[in-house]
């Protein structure tokens, strides 16, 4: 049976993380599922909690008013969903919405923050992944808006 | 190695006769012209990753790579996006109507250096067609590669080119395909973010891989950055190039990219060899 220590080890986005900081992040572990079309996460709510995607895909969305709502990128297995619970002001800037019915891990952001808070070690780890996150989808994000592929 | 030019047996500055026989809608703005010859005799062979110049009588001519099945000797194939008045008047050319073809032309890919490795075909927008008759050459010849990944980058939904092929191919023993597009709407239920963004979705094995990129420049820039932090060698990545070809034979100039002509030195080049220039504004 997988624990979810084991699933959190062995997620890419925590490759090689020390088995005691595992650990830590297991203590504020569940797992979850959505039904595909549900929404995951909506503009504006607060954001309290990060998503290691281990089944299905995520499109991430910003609401168009009158329009219908564009999706800017997609998220699947082995990718995270969500940083907006680690910074102030707690509150997401996208909407997520399940495309395939999806299995996730949910870590409660709010325990997160109080644990890295109290070790540091820990939090530079954490901020060093996410880092290396929002670095690679800054560039991808960069990219996209060359629109590199329309007729110049 | 030597990437090898294939020997053009007849006048190469002589447009041969051909006649278009099928013109199929890809996406809004590109077509796919199958050309067969107007005389019996001639017999059109080519190597993946040439290009042949297409002559629009009373237009123009223009460089245009064929995207057809390399084992069938019988016709030509270019996918041609409409972008101009030539390119215009190109797909705009009825069945049964003349084009005049020279070639083909240039260094094509790697596909016998390529035997016995995985193969990583990346492409971007129409550069998808330069890569198709590599992709037939090793599905028709399945056994002497190894794995083959395409990764394939696309505006949007609607301008992915041959969206019947792409899903069969990868019902192919040891092939993914993988598709995302820039722009995404609500009915689309593929992957959306930037060609890049699919590599960590293949387990690639660097040391046993050759990698095959076309695309826009810019798009091929980033490719071939994270290619190397895939852990491919410089050496196992090859980029098909663009430039204003006009003879296509190396004597006009043209197309010069440093020390090198486009038309006859590529337009495929292994990375290492054109790396730097790469990396020059003026060029």
């Amino acid at each position: 049976m997988e624990t979810l220590e084991r699933i959190i080890a062995e997620h890419p986005f925590f490759a090689g993380l020390d088995d005691n900081f595992t650990r830590l992040m297991v203590s504020c572990a569940s797992n979850v599922r959505f039904k595909a079309g549900t929404y995951i996460l909506k503009e504006g709510d607060p954001a309290n909690t990060f998503y290691l995607i281990r089944e299905g895909k995520v499109a991430v969305e910003v609401f168009a008013p009158q329009r219908k709502p564009i999706i800017v990128s997609t998220l699947s297995v082995g990718e995270i969903l969500g940083w907006s619970w680690l910074l102030p002001p707690f509150q997401w800037k996208f909407h997520a919405r399940a495309v395939d019915d999806v299995r996730a891990i949910a870590l409660d952001g709010k325990c997160l923050r109080t644990k890295c808070e109290e070790n540091h070690d820990l939090g530079y780890e954490v901020v060093k992944r996410f880092a290396r996150i929002m670095e690679q989808r800054l560039e991808a994000t960069r990219l996209q808006l060359l629109d590199v592929y329309a007729v110049k | 190695m030597m990437i090898m030019a294939t020997a053009i047996t007849t006048d190469p500055m002589l447009p041969q006769p051909y006649l278009v026989r099928e013109l199929v809608k890809e996406t809004p703005d590109t077509f796919t012209l199958r050309l067969e010859p107007g005389s019996t005799f001639n017999r059109s062979m080519f190597q993946p990753g040439q290009f042949s110049m297409l002559w629009v009588f009373g237009v123009g001519e223009l460089p245009i790579s064929i995207s057809g099945d390399p084992s069938l000797h019988d016709r030509l194939v270019y996918t041609v996006r409409s972008v101009g008045q030539a390119t215009h008047a190109l797909v705009n050319r009825g069945v049964g109507d003349a084009v005049g073809v020279r070639g083909p032309f240039g260094a094509g890919w790697p596909v016998e250096a390529a035997r016995g490795r995985d193969v990583i075909v990346v492409a971007g927008g129409i550069g998808l067609a330069p890569l198709r008759p590599l992709i037939y050459q090793i599905l028709q010849n399945r056994r002497d590669y190894g794995r083959l990944v395409i990764l394939y980058g696309a505006r949007s939904p609607r301008d992915l080119l041959y969206r019947k092929e792409l899903g069969a191919w990868a019902r192919n023993r040891e092939t993914q395909v993988l598709v995302t597009v820039d722009y995404g709407g609500l009915g689309w239920r593929g992957h959306v973010g930037v060609v890049t963004t699919l590599f960590k979705y293949c387990r690639l094995q660097p040391s046993r891989s050759v990698a095959m990129v076309c695309g826009p420049e810019i798009m091929m820039r980033f490719v071939t950055r994270e290619l190397e932090m895939q852990g491919l060698s410089r050496d196992d990545i090859y980029l098909s190039m663009e430039r204003n070809m006009k003879c296509a034979v190396g004597f006009c100039g043209h197309c010069q990219y440093g020390p090198h002509f486009i038309c006859k030195d590529g337009p495929v080049f292994r990375y290492e060899h054109i790396r730097k220039l790469l990396e020059k504004y003026e060029l």
